[in-house]
């Protein structure tokens, strides 16, 4: 029983002294193990595209009303699969016009640094005394790593873009790199609070440092992540750069086939691993009530179900909210979530140095918040009262963000 | 530590071989039969007019100069952030972080008040 509980390190110090038994050195026997839970975690990936997707489309479609996919066997669930055979066998199209190297080369390019950000998310609590450790690296710049990592996509779609050597693609590429810089700012900022909070930058040590979780500690930092993480993955209402209507499907329009499929894969992938490290920062991560520590087994499972929460989350918001336009976007950015993430950094920052016990900590930084956050809807609604009362005629256009200050 | 680096190194060869495995494999496994209609440009069904490879609105570059401000400040702050709650570090940290945020936020509030930040 004991075994079972514990089986994730059991099996990882299992194989150990197998391979050290074969006569491998210890960093060799290490490396192998390594390959494996990275085997792992990029299968987990590739999976997530064959699990997401389905749930995608039946979630969206019972929200819509309608049945959603229901042919393929069963319950039209196997449709991912048949989708994987189509685009394995599908013409890799190469244009006249496309720029050889950049075109062929965005594809692998946007895949690697989705993958390789499973690296740093936490699956499992640290087992004490263990060799070998289940799960990521315990790298103590995780979130840093995230964020860079993060950052590599945007140059992967510009080259998309600019390589197929058609406007519809270098337009969405242009608007994708727009948004995703727009948004790496509040994203950043609403981490920086976590890591100020928690000093510390490793992902392992920010959920056992997390007695109650940040999203009912700073509300500000979480819902800004997740509302960030969602226009990064070019979720609904943020999809503008998919656009169907407007610019057919913006920088991917070139690509068939498999290499259209890796961007796709990609999303899945970053989704899924957005959705790990959202719980992993903001809900616990791989904790609920101690069941960690009575059955570190099923650590990975608790993460998956709440990545799986945020991950309906999202859905929820693509089935409520039409898109947003491309001002009101970049507004929404740099004119509301900027400034509120720097408030709150601010105020973490002068928490952390008011008191040193956490529970003391957690609830000045969840009053700082309710007060900022109770400001800034004062604010807004100032703005938005000023604007209409200034010009009637324009207040079907009345948007407090992209107008208020600038008049 | 180093063995968590490692762990990164072999992640990153795993990730550009599954990468060039499944374009392989599609290559392998996909037909090849290009003519000149199918590898045309796909924009609106007729011929493409002009290049794509022109000059292209400001607007953009703007924002890239307000985000590369911001993104500088990050590799500043991360840093900061982790030393920050350790001891020994005292409000003078808290007083320098809040300076410089406030000469970051001066630049915001400047670009925000030149309409840099106005979609046009």
């Amino acid at each position: 029983m004991d075994y079972i509980l514990h089986l994730w390190t059991n099996l990882g110090t299992g194989m150990y002294g197998l391979f050290t038994g074969w006569g491998l050195p210890g960093w060799g026997a290490k490396l192998i193990i390594d390959f494996i839970i990275i085997l792992l975690l990029v299968i987990l990936g590739v999976l997530s595209v064959i699990v997401l997707t389905p749930m995608e489309r039946k979630v969206i479609a019972r929200m819509q009303d309608r049945p959603g996919p229901n042919r393929a066997w069963p319950y039209g669930l196997s449709q991912a699969f048949a989708d994987a055979i189509k685009m394995l066998t599908k013409e890799m199209i190469l244009p006249k016009r496309a720029d050889r190297l950049i075109y062929t080369a965005a594809p692998i390019l946007i895949v690697i640094p989705a993958l390789m950000i499973y690296a740093v998310l936490p699956f499992s609590p640290v087992a004490a005394g263990a060799e070998v450790q289940f799960g990521a690296a315990n790298l103590n710049i995780g979130v840093l790593y995230f964020v860079a990592l993060g950052s590599v996509a945007s140059i992967a779609i510009l080259m998309a873009g600019w390589g197929s050597n058609n406007k519809f693609a270098l337009l969405g590429a242009f608007r994708v790199v727009n948004q995703l810089i727009a948004y790496e700012v509040p994203m950043i900022l609403s981490l920086l609070a976590v890591v100020v909070l928690t000093g510390t930058m490793a992902t392992q040590r920010i959920v056992e440092v997390q007695s109650i979780p940040y999203l009912i500690v700073m509300p500000i930092a979480a819902l800004t992540f997740l509302a960030s993480a969602m226009a990064e993955l070019n979720r609904s209402p943020f999809d503008l750069l998919e656009a169907e209507s407007e610019l057919v499907a913006g920088y991917q329009v070139e690509y068939g086939g498999m290499k259209f499929a890796m961007f796709y894969i990609a999303e899945y992938v970053n989704i899924l691993s957005t959705s790990i490290l959202f719980s992993t920062l903001f809900l616990g991560g791989y904790k609920l009530f101690g069941l960690e520590r009575v059955a570190p087994v099923l650590a990975p499972f608790i993460v998956m179900g709440k990545a799986g929460f945020v991950f309906f989350f999202m859905l929820w918001t693509r089935g409520t909210f039409p898109r947003i336009r491309l001002d009101q976007l970049v507004g929404l950015a740099w004119k509301f979530l900027v400034p509120l993430t720097l408030v709150n950094l601010v105020l973490v920052a002068l928490v952390v140095k008011l008191s040193a016990n956490p529970w003391a900590q957690a609830g000045l930084v969840l009053l700082g918040n309710l007060i900022t956050l109770a400001v800034a809807f004062l604010i807004m609604s100032l703005a938005d009262r000023r604007l209409k009362s200034a010009a009637p005629a324009a207040m079907s256009e009345a948007n407090p963000l992209t107008s208020a200050a600038e008049r | 530590m180093l063995s968590d680096y490692s762990f990164i190194g072999v992640f990153l060869v795993v990730a550009i071989l599954f990468a060039l495995v499944a374009l392989g494999l599609a290559w392998l496994l996909s037909p090849r039969k290009p003519n000149p209609v199918k590898t045309s440009t796909y924009e609106c069904g007729i011929e493409t007019i002009g290049d794509t490879w022109v000059q292209f609105r400001a607007q953009y570059y703007i924002y890239a100069l307000v985000f590369v401000v911001f993104d500088i400040e990050a590799v500043f702050l991360f840093p900061w952030a982790v030393a920050y709650g350790t001891k020994g570090v005292g409000l003078w940290a808290l007083g320098e972080a809040v300076l410089f945020l406030a000469i970051l936020t001066v630049g915001l509030v400047y670009a925000w008040r030149k309409g840099a930040l106005r979609w046009m």
